[in-house]
C-alpha cells in the first residue's frame, strides 16, 4: 500500500506573521529581467461579494517572458531567465486586494507541438478554504487564448472569469477579481 | 511518462463543511473542472524563497529571552507517495503561543502575548527528507465558530515540494488532545486514518532528556507513482 499524501487543513486567520512577513515576495522580477513588465492586480471577494478583509494570501506560478521553468521537469530550464522568480505571494489587504509585479508570461510549448496561451497559475488559501483553490490568470484580448486546451475545457460562459483585464487608466496593470462562490464564480480547477 | 495521482476519496477535506462556518460563504459552488498536469503544474517553486537564517527553526531563540511554556522539539520525515524522501524542500510553521495567543493584530483572545516568542519558523529538508523545529507546545484557544468552541493545541505546517502540484498546508496535531473529536476543521477530512496522519506522536528518541519533549510528524506529499498501476480493489 502506497502512503496517501497528507490532509490539507486551513490557513486560517492568522498566517501573515508565517508566511508573508517578506513583501518583495510580491515582485517577481530582479533587475535586468527580460520581457513586458507588468503588474497584476487582485481582488479576493467572498459569496456575499465582500472582499476577504487581510484573511487571504495569493501564490502565483507563471513562466518566464519565453514560456520556460527552472525546474528540471522543463526541458528549457538551464536557459531560463535567472533574473526571473516564477513564484510569488501575497496577503491581500483590507480591501481583499493586492498587487504583484511581474512580467509576462511567454506562451509554453506542449509535448505535442502545440502551445499553451500565456498563463499564471493562481493560487488562493485563506480562512474558511480547508484546502487552497486554484485558477488560471490569462490575458484579455490575447490571439493565442483560442487556441489554448486549458481554456477550452471550460464553459465558454465561465471563461470570461479567467481573463485578466486591463485598468483604463494604467494599462500596463491587469486586474482580476476573484469570486470564491455565488454569481460570477470564479472557475477553479481539481489539480 | 507517470501522472501524480489524483488524491484518493476521504483522504482530503471537502471545501464545503457545514460544521466549519467560515467555509459556508467561501466554498466553490460550482463543479471544480480537471486541469491536466501541464509543464506549469508539473513544475513549481525549487528550494524555498530566501536563505534559511541560523535561528528561524528554533522559535525558543528568536527574541531576546526565552519564551514561556512547554518546550519541545518537532521533527518529521517529508516523502512522496512512493515512500521517498523530498529533500531540500521548503517547510514554514507558525503557531499560537503557550497561553494560545498568535502574534497577530485581529487575535483578540485575552490571553497574554508572549514578548519572547514570535511563533514563526522556517526551515529545509535534508537530504533524507527530514526536518526539525524547537519550539514550545501552543495553547488551545478559543473561536467563533459556534458557542464555546475551542481549536486544540496545534501547529500550522507549509511546503512546497517538488512541484506545484505537491503544495500543502496543513496543521499538525499533538497526541491524546480531548479536543481533536471536537474540532470540525480536523473532523472535516472524512476518512478516520487520514485524521489520524495529522496527529503527532511522542517519540522518547526525539525528546532532548532534561531538555524538550520530542513530537514526531511525518508528512507525504503528493508525487508520481514509479508504477503506472492502479492498487487493485479489494
Amino acid at each position: 500500500m502506497s502512503p496517501i499524501p497528507s490532509a490539507s487543513q486551513t490557513v486560517g486567520p492568522f498566517f501573515n506573521f508565517g508566511l508573508t512577513t517578506n513583501r518583495l515576495l510580491g515582485v517577481l522580477t530582479r533587475e535586468g529581467a527580460q520581457g513586458t513588465r507588468i503588474r497584476l492586480s487582485f481582488r479576493v471577494l467572498d459569496g456575499d461579494g465582500i472582499p476577504t478583509p487581510g484573511d487571504s494570501l495569493i501564490e502565483l506560478w507563471q513562466a518566464d517572458a519565453q514560456g520556460r521553468y527552472a525546474h528540471p521537469e522543463d526541458p528549457r530550464s538551464a536557459a531560463a531567465d535567472p533574473a526571473f522568480c516564477g513564484f510569488g505571494r501575497l496577503q491581500t489587504d483590507e480591501k481583499g486586494a493586492c498587487v504583484f509585479e511581474t512580467i509576462k508570461p511567454g506562451g509554453v510549448p506542449e509535448p505535442d507541438g502545440g502551445m499553451q496561451a500565456p498563463h499564471i497559475d493562481v493560487t488562493i488559501f485563506a480562512r474558511g478554504l480547508q484546502k487552497q483553490l486554484v485558477t488560471r490568470l490569462y490575458f484579455a484580448r490575447d490571439a493565442a487564448n483560442a487556441g489554448d486546451r486549458v481554456l477550452s475545457m471550460v464553459p465558454a460562459e465561465r471563461r470570461e472569469t479567467l481573463l485578466a483585464h486591463p485598468l483604463p487608466e494604467q494599462p500596463d496593470t491587469w486586474h482580476m477579481d476573484i469570486r470564491l462562490q455565488g454569481e460570477g464564480e470564479t472557475v477553479f480547477f481539481d489539480v | 511518462m507517470n501522472e501524480y495521482p489524483r488524491p484518493r476519496a476521504g483522504s482530503q477535506p471537502p471545501y464545503l463543511c457545514e460544521a466549519y462556518r467560515s467555509s459556508v460563504r467561501r466554498a466553490p459552488l460550482q463543479p471544480l473542472i480537471q486541469l491536466p498536469h501541464t509543464l506549469t503544474e508539473r513544475t513549481g517553486l525549487l528550494y524555498g524563497h530566501n536563505p534559511i537564517g541560523e535561528t528561524d527553526h528554533d522559535l525558543t531563540r528568536q527574541c531576546s529571552g526565552e519564551p514561556l511554556g512547554e518546550r519541545i522539539i518537532v521533527t518529521g520525515r517529508v516523502s512522496d507517495e512512493d515512500g521517498r524522501p523530498v529533500p531540500n524542500t521548503l517547510v514554514e510553521v507558525w503557531q499560537a503561543n503557550s497561553g494560545g495567543r498568535y502574534r497577530h493584530s485581529r487575535d483578540n483572545h485575552p490571553a497574554p502575548l508572549d514578548p519572547n516568542f514570535l511563533g514563526a519558523g522556517r526551515a529545509m529538508t535534508d537530504d533524507n527528507g527530514t526536518y526539525r523545529f524547537v519550539s514550545v507546545k501552543p495553547g488551545a484557544y478559543p473561536w467563533a465558530n459556534h458557542h464555546n468552541a475551542w481549536r486544540p493545541a496545534h501547529i500550522h505546517f507549509s511546503l512546497f515540494g517538488s512541484a506545484f502540484l505537491a503544495r500543502l498546508v496543513t496543521q499538525m496535531y499533538f497526541p491524546n488532545d480531548p479536543l481533536l473529536p471536537l474540532d470540525p476543521i480536523l473532523q472535516s477530512i472524512p476518512d478516520e486514518g487520514a485524521r489520524a496522519r495529522l496527529v503527532s506522536v511522542l517519540d522518547l528518541s526525539v525528546t532532548e532528556p532534561e531538555w524538550a519533549l520530542g513530537y514526531r510528524f511525518d508528512i507525504v506529499l503528493r508525487g508520481r507513482r514509479a508504477t503506472p498501476f492502479e492498487e487493485p480493489v479489494r
